[in-house]
């Protein structure tokens, strides 16, 4: 089986994140990134299915963003082939972003497309299910489990539904999940491997014209949500503030 | 059948006994003085003696897979009373941790998010490096950040995770850079480029990280000039004493205990206000056990007015670790679920039962520890934890005093 993993950088939240004086955008300056959660919970469905079934697990990668050390520490658990595909400066929007990954993923022959269902800076979660619609296939999401399907042709993919609901579907191969969890959680690999990945791996690139993607959205502008009349803001110093949240933990009777 | 090649335990065994780390495990004659002394050795199941059986017989993958594998807290007792000088906590369980997760086996979870918060930051904590000089805003005395502006300087004083960001630590490292002025010595950080030194890494068995620490290290510390480094966590003390010198990193450096007690006919005159207290002082492992430093933080604690001092039974050689060495820091859950208790909380009450009402630590991890203990053991309010810089800077009179 042919596995294509799709990885994306996002801003790593533990700095501060600022709008740009353009008012519409952020400033990803001085930010620093790492990977989307949830494709590094499909690289991780993937490999076990490698593990467990034998898979060729190609990753492909729009470069921005220091994607390389992600890209490296993919190789490091296991990845077989990683894909680069150049694109100018930020991270294009879905729409874009699904065209370019669709043109670099079509040509690998490709049994299965594993995207993470959403990213925290695109919780909308339209770039796996745009890009099947690029690629022609079918799609499925909020899925927290891959198994091959005897007949070869199919997976069974455990879907999840609110209300602690999960679904066995069948899904015909060539297809596209948006994947919400692997079975496990994604594995630890040592520094050293990834140390030896950075010396061994060879990236390939793909490069694929800028699609002219009409945006159907625009940005208005960004700014950061004022805070609602009723929550107390505490000030004070630790000992003030913690005194504080007992006093009200107290009174709304959640602690004796 | 007979096989001539050597089991792959054997194999492992040979490869500590080339590191250099004392003398070859091979060499063990199962006298279990080791798994005695451990103090956590009855909950394991394989303390180091049976370590050493298992791997000897073949069943390097048994051991490896046993929750056994990340109990050791790096407490350094059993490399201490080895007859053979097998050196089981520098050499054995770092090299067992190591082949475990080059196999692919996955350390504990709560591990997990430490390494990977190193790996990604720097710090051991997961905190922006953009942070890390935060402790020093608003400070009455001038940090030099010799990664803006480098000269030469008697110290460069490596702050360390915990110190530079976990909050009760904070308090601590504001008064050191006060008695550092105090002392009239030139003395600089390195602001947020500083990072983490690695010693848990190593002793995690993440040798990579811990290579990859040493390179950046090193670049930042051939770019500056200085006579010593001062630290304030004896493990890295430990590590840069004896680890980086392997990759031939060789620094002078000083756990702050020793920096202060040579200059201690200076501090005596400053030591201007009583501290009413009866103390009982925690030896580190590192600085302690391993290095043998146990009469300086003694003697500053003696050097303040005020301060009677009292030992636990369990003292020097003989002291009970806190259970935050080797990764145990964070591992309490694995720890208590394998091992049934922290020793921190053995440790408070060996401590209360001094009558102290303090219990001195020079170790960052132990503030957080012993007060977490104290609060678990109902000895809250009755056995207060602070620093020997913290009881130094309230006699030094040097401004404001940590919440404890």
């Amino acid at each position: 089986m042919n596995i294509v993993v799709v990885i994306r950088q996002v801003p790593d939240l533990i700095e501060p994140i600022e709008v740009d004086s353009s008012g519409t955008s952020l400033d990803l300056g001085t930010a620093s990134f790492i990977v989307n959660e949830s494709d590094d919970h499909a690289l991780e469905q993937a490999i076990l299915l490698k593990e467990s079934h034998g898979a060729k697990v190609t990753v492909v990668a729009l470069d921005f963003g220091d994607v390389d050390n992600t890209l490296y520490a993919a190789a490091a658990k296991g990845a077989d082939r990683i894909v680069k595909v150049p694109c100018d400066g930020d991270a294009p929007r879905p729409e874009a972003a699904a065209a370019m990954l669709a043109e670099a993923i079509q040509p690998l022959g490709s049994d299965l497309v594993l995207v993470g269902v959403q990213a925290h800076n695109e919780l909308d979660g339209v770039l796996a299910p745009l890009l099947a619609s690029q690629l022609g296939l079918p799609y499925v999401g909020v899925i927290r489990g891959v198994k091959p399907a005897a007949d070869g042709g199919s997976v069974v993919v455990f879907k999840e539904f609110p209300g602690a609901v999960m679904a066995q579907l069948s899904v015909r191969l060539p297809a596209v999940l948006g994947i919400l969890g692997a079975e496990q959680a994604p594995r630890y690999v040592p520094v050293s491997r990834i140390r030896a990945a950075m010396k061994s791996t060879q990236f390939e690139e793909q490069t694929v014209a800028a699609p002219a993607v009409e945006p159907q959205v625009t940005i208005r502008r960004l700014y950061p949500p004022a805070p609602a009349a009723r929550a107390e803001m505490l000030s004070g110093s630790e000992t003030e503030v913690a005194a504080r949240i007992a006093a009200i933990l107290r009174e709304k009777g959640l602690v004796k | 059948m007979i096989t001539l090649e050597a089991p792959k335990g054997v194999e492992l065994l040979e490869k500590v006994a080339k590191s250099g780390e004392g003398q070859s495990p091979l060499g063990c004659m199962q006298c279990g003085l080791c798994a005695a002394s451990c103090p956590l050795g009855e909950a394991m199941e394989f303390p180091p003696r049976k370590l050493i059986l298992q791997a000897m017989a073949g069943n390097l993958d048994k051991v490896l897979q046993s929750p056994t594998l990340w109990m050791c807290v790096a407490c350094y007792t059993c490399s201490l009373r080895c007859p053979r000088d097998i050196e089981l906590t520098d050499g054995l369980w770092p090299a067992l941790r190591d082949r475990a997760m080059q196999q692919g086996l996955q350390p504990p979870a709560e591990l997990q998010e430490t390494f990977e918060n190193i790996f990604k930051y720097g710090n051991t904590l997961g905190k922006s490096p953009r942070q890390r000089l935060d402790w020093a805003k608003d400070l009455d005395v001038r940090v030099l950040d010799l990664s803006k502006e480098p000269r030469p300087v008697d110290v460069l004083w490596l702050v360390g995770c915990y110190p530079s960001y976990y909050p009760r630590n904070r308090g601590v490292t504001r008064a050191f850079a006060r008695i550092l002025t105090a002392l009239g010595v030139s003395w600089g950080v390195l602001g947020t480029k500083e990072k983490a030194i690695g010693e848990c890494d190593r002793m995690f068995g993440e040798e990579g990280l811990f290579e990859s620490l040493v390179e950046e290290n090193r670049k930042l510390l051939d770019a500056q000039q200085f006579g010593t480094l001062v630290v304030l966590d004896p493990h890295a003390f430990r590590a840069l004493q004896n680890y980086y010198p392997r990759f031939g990193a060789w620094y002078p450096v000083q756990h702050y205990t020793t920096f202060l007690a040579e200059r201690i006919e200076q501090i005596k005159p400053l030591l201007i206000k009583p501290v009413e207290a009866t103390v009982t002082y925690h030896d580190n492992c590192c600085a302690g056990r391993r290095c043998g430093y146990y009469e300086q933080p003694r003697a500053l604690l003696q050097a303040i007015p005020g301060v009677k001092l009292v030992e636990m039974a369990r003292n020097r050689d003989n002291a009970l670790c806190c259970g935050g060495g080797g990764g145990g820091m964070w591992l309490d859950a694995h720890i208590v679920a394998h091992g049934g208790r922290r020793l921190s909380d053995d440790r408070v009450r060996q401590a209360a039962d001094t009558g102290a009402d303090t219990l001195a630590v020079s170790c960052p991890y132990e503030l957080a520890r012993f007060e977490d203990a104290a609060k678990v053991t109902g000895l809250e309010g009755r056995l207060h934890v602070r620093d020997i810089i913290e009881l130094l800077a309230q006699s030094m009179d040097l401004g404001e005093r940590s919440v404890s």
